[in-house]
């Protein structure tokens, strides 16, 4: 049906612009060429002579705003981010390799976590890694847990879940496994209430999206190349593979085969957030979700950008309005500005925190007595920014839960389904 | 998931539609694959090209034109409500009864229009000009917006133009990226305490004249720098459209957009309708890129997906068609046919459209489908160009079609 089309699109581009209005970078950066020059504009002159790369597309958040807007469908944040790997000559320094390799400093840190968060909160040692490594002192890192999740599966839950006729198979990312174990145990306590049993993958790496950024493309194929082999061992026993951050699940479905090289097109379908197979078990009547009756809050919901390029978020908003005592207020969808890794570098830390003062602003408007989002930088940049407390919708739904009521009707459930 | 009516095309059509039908108590998704041609928005919406009054125009257009499908009676009728029903969503636009005025153009022309925002030039006749002497002023480094053209235009009309040229240091930092100095980051520096320096600039450069034209790069999220600036500045200010993107067609695409999603309605942009499921002569459900394996159903649904522009119908070297669901379109046959070779002729191919019954009921494989209506540019039988009335189809129909699904017709 289509002619003429090239690697994304790229050609389809009819100059007209609309893309640059909702680049949240251009708007407070003009140093950044913006979206159409530095994507398809600019991809001319590059196919032509690699020279006429500019390095100023390392201000590109990769949000991917600029093509939810294309009228033309032209991948403009692909363009872009596909040339930044393939023509930067900026070398990333040690400051790149620590806040990219989450796997390994993650690692590291668990095991003395208590130690780094203290050490991290250090005014002497916020203003050397300020100084010597340009990581803005402003920012407060996420702290480590002692107990990781893996670790914490293997010893209380594993076990538990060989009961289970039914399974899915969890990629936890880095954040839930080295910072948040909380959000992890609440994913496992919903399947297990829904009941699915709960497997964890044969070997788990970062999804890479900060290796990617930071330019070690070689590390992050290594670590995609693992995570394909089992994820397609999980898909080869009909699990779908689930996540409970968006960008872990944008990176995997939507940037390895384009930016990595990596064909993922046969378990590409199986890999999807949390929230929506669950909204889906529920609307299609396969499960029932049971709230508890005292649970009372007001909740504002922030999509983050790679979600919505997904365009999933009305899953995660659809069950928390399920939750009867929710308040719930839709924010207008707009860029926090932390973008990863991005906004923890001290050149960067203005820019971000420019595009953010929207979604700030309408966060301290709506005066909600926490705010969900589906992103674990959305989290620390809104936490940081407002001081407003920011959850997952995962671990909102596990809060609001009637454990026992929600397994008692989806065993009812399981029981007439068998009778049918 | 179920809706009520679900609409495809989150353009002034498609957003026309939504609101009508969440005011009307209906629950309602919308699809959008990406922003609409608002973006392109000239300030003016259009009826119809005409000289007469308006129920002697709609007399002489033929049979397939949307208008006459709708009948002249209810086209007017319906016209009637558009100004409130902006209004509501806090867009301003004002116009004649029953005919039209006219609005100038990027390139100094006076064009006919029906409905006009608040803030830009509205003039009785394309005879003469209510100005003698009139300054026309650009932003230094702007090049979407070309006063000389506008000047050679006003002047042959007996107007005596001064182009001016506004430097304001607030302004500096956008100058340094030249290929970027386009008219939304130019109206978001230009809020707060600049609207009083470009006040106290246009005052000075301005002495003697009856009024400013400005081009309308103001007001980005809302109408108020925009007005703030003429409450500023000591002669009266009009403002002219600017190449794309349009500023206040970005703004009212997005009050329009906050206006539904406040109703109520569910929004997704950056998706795409790849398909449906039929039964018989009903569409029972449709499919997206994003959300692969969900039926989204509804017992309605409305296709303003727009003409080829924004991709709702395609041109090959074999046919044109409708993507979305392969519906019947209305072309000529012989691809020769499609075009004239002098460009400002009407050309055929604008005309082009999706084939439906009286009641905009698309037809596929020659049968009306019960519950999918077309609505806005996709419609066939219509040029928008030649004809102006782009906008008039859009809204109209996009009304008449929420009125008639809620009203069971």
């Amino acid at each position: 049906m289509e002619y003429n089309t090239s690697e994304n699109n790229f050609e389809q581009c009819m100059k007209c612009t609309v893309c640059t209005v909702y680049c949240p970078m251009l708007a407070v950066n003009p140093d950044f060429p913006g979206p159409k020059q530095a994507g398809p504009d600019g991809e001319r002159y590059r196919l032509k002579d690699p020279s006429f790369y500019d390095e100023a597309l390392k201000y590109c958040l990769n949000c991917k705003r600029c093509e939810i807007s294309c009228p033309s469908n032209v991948k403009i944040g692909d363009i872009i981010q596909k040339a930044r790997l393939d023509y930067s000559a900026i070398k990333p320094g040690l400051r790149e390799f620590a806040l990219s390799h989450t796997d390994l400093i993650g690692t590291a840190a668990s095991v003395i976590g208590p130690v780094v968060n203290d050490v991290l909160k250090l005014g002497a040692v916020q203003y050397a890694m300020d100084t010597m490594m340009g990581v803005d002192r402003r920012r407060t890192f996420p702290e480590y847990s002692r107990e990781r999740f893996t670790l914490w599966f293997r010893r209380n839950a594993r076990a538990a879940q060989e009961k289970y006729s039914r399974f899915v198979t969890y990629f936890h990312g880095c954040y839930a496994n080295y910072n948040y174990p909380k959000l992890a145990q609440d994913f496992v306590k919903i399947l297990n209430a829904l009941g699915y049993g709960v497997h964890l993958m044969e070997k788990e790496k970062c999804c890479g999206v900060a290796l990617i950024s930071n330019g070690f493309r070689k590390d992050a194929i290594r670590g995609a190349k693992k995570n394909l082999k089992s994820i397609r061992e999980a898909v080869a026993k009909s699990e779908p593979v689930l996540a409970t951050s968006s960008t872990c699940t944008f990176t995997i479905r939507d940037e390895y085969p384009h930016l990595l090289g990596l064909d993922n097109s046969d378990i590409r379908g199986s890999v999807m957030m949390a929230t929506r197979f669950i909204f889906n078990l529920i609307d299609s009547g396969k499960a029932v979700l049971v709230f508890r009756n005292d649970y009372r809050h007001r909740i504002a919901y922030h999509t983050p950008c790679h979600l919505e390029k997904l365009g999933w978020s009305i899953y995660s908003t659809s069950l928390l309005k399920m939750i009867p005592g929710v308040d719930f207020v839709m924010l207008d969808s707009q860029c926090c500005g932390i973008a990863g890794t991005f906004g923890f570098k001290k050149e960067n830390y203005q820019y971000s925190q420019k595009i953010g003062e929207g979604l700030f602003r309408q966060i301290s408007e709506a005066e909600p007595d926490m705010v969900a989002t589906d992103c674990e930088t959305c989290k620390w940049q809104i936490e940081m920014s407002t001081g407003f407390k920011v959850e997952n919708p995962i671990s909102i739904l596990a809060d609001a839960l009637d454990v026992e009521a929600t397994i008692e009707a989806n065993a009812a459930l399981g029981t007439e389904a068998a009778d049918k | 998931m179920n809706f009520d009516t679900i609409i495809i095309g989150g353009g002034l059509s498609g957003l026309t539609a939504g609101i009508e039908l969440q005011k009307r108590g209906q629950k309602t998704l919308m699809i959008s694959s990406g922003q609409s041609a608002l973006h392109f928005f000239s300030g003016s919406f259009e009826f119809l090209n005409t000289e007469e009054d308006y129920p002697e125009a709609l007399k002489k257009l033929p049979a397939g034109h949307p208008y006459s499908l709708m009948g002249a009676e209810k086209v007017l009728e319906t016209a009637s409500k558009v100004q409130d029903f902006f209004a509501g969503a806090g867009v301003v636009l004002n116009g004649e009864e029953g005919r039209n005025h006219f609005r100038i153009t990027p390139i100094g022309v006076l064009k006919q229009a029906w409905l006009t925002l608040e803030d830009y030039a509205r003039l009785p006749s394309d005879k003469s000009l209510p100005w003698k002497k009139v300054t026309i002023a650009n932003i230094e480094g702007f090049l979407d917006f070309h006063p000389d053209f506008i000047a050679a235009g006003l002047e042959e009309l007996g107007a005596e133009c001064h182009c001016r040229s506004i430097s304001l240091p607030e302004l500096d930092r956008l100058r340094n990226n030249p290929s970027e100095m386009r008219s939304a980051n130019i109206a978001r520096a230009l809020t707060g305490s600049v609207i009083g320096n470009l006040a106290k600039r246009l005052s000075d450069v301005s002495a003697g004249s009856d009024v400013i034209l400005l081009p309308a790069v103001l007001g980005l999220d809302d109408p108020r720098p925009a007005q703030s600036l003429k409450v500023r500045t000591d002669r009266p200010i009009e403002y002219i459209a600017t190449l794309p993107p349009s500023v206040p067609g970005i703004r009212t695409q997005m009050m329009l957009k906050n206006f539904y999603t406040r109703l109520g309605g569910t929004y997704l942009l950056g998706d795409s309708v790849t398909g449906g499921d039929f039964e018989g002569r009903k569409l029972k459900g449709i499919r997206t890129v994003n959300h692969s394996d969900k039926l989204f159903c509804a017992d309605n649904f409305i296709l303003a997906s727009g003409s080829f522009f924004s991709r709702g119908l395609l041109s090959t070297p074999s046919g044109i068609f409708e993507p979305v669901f392969d519906l019947q379109v209305n072309c000529p046959q012989e691809r020769r046919d499609w075009t004239k070779e002098n460009f400002f002729d009407r050309q055929p191919y604008m005309g082009c459209g999706v084939a439906t019954d009286g009641q905009f009921r698309a037809l596929r494989k020659g049968e009306s489908i019960e519950n999918l209506r077309v609505c806005g540019s996709l419609l066939s039988g219509s040029d928008a160009i030649n004809e102006g009335c782009g906008a008039g189809v859009a809204t109209i129909t996009a009304l008449h079609i929420a009125e008639n699904i809620t009203e069971g017709k």
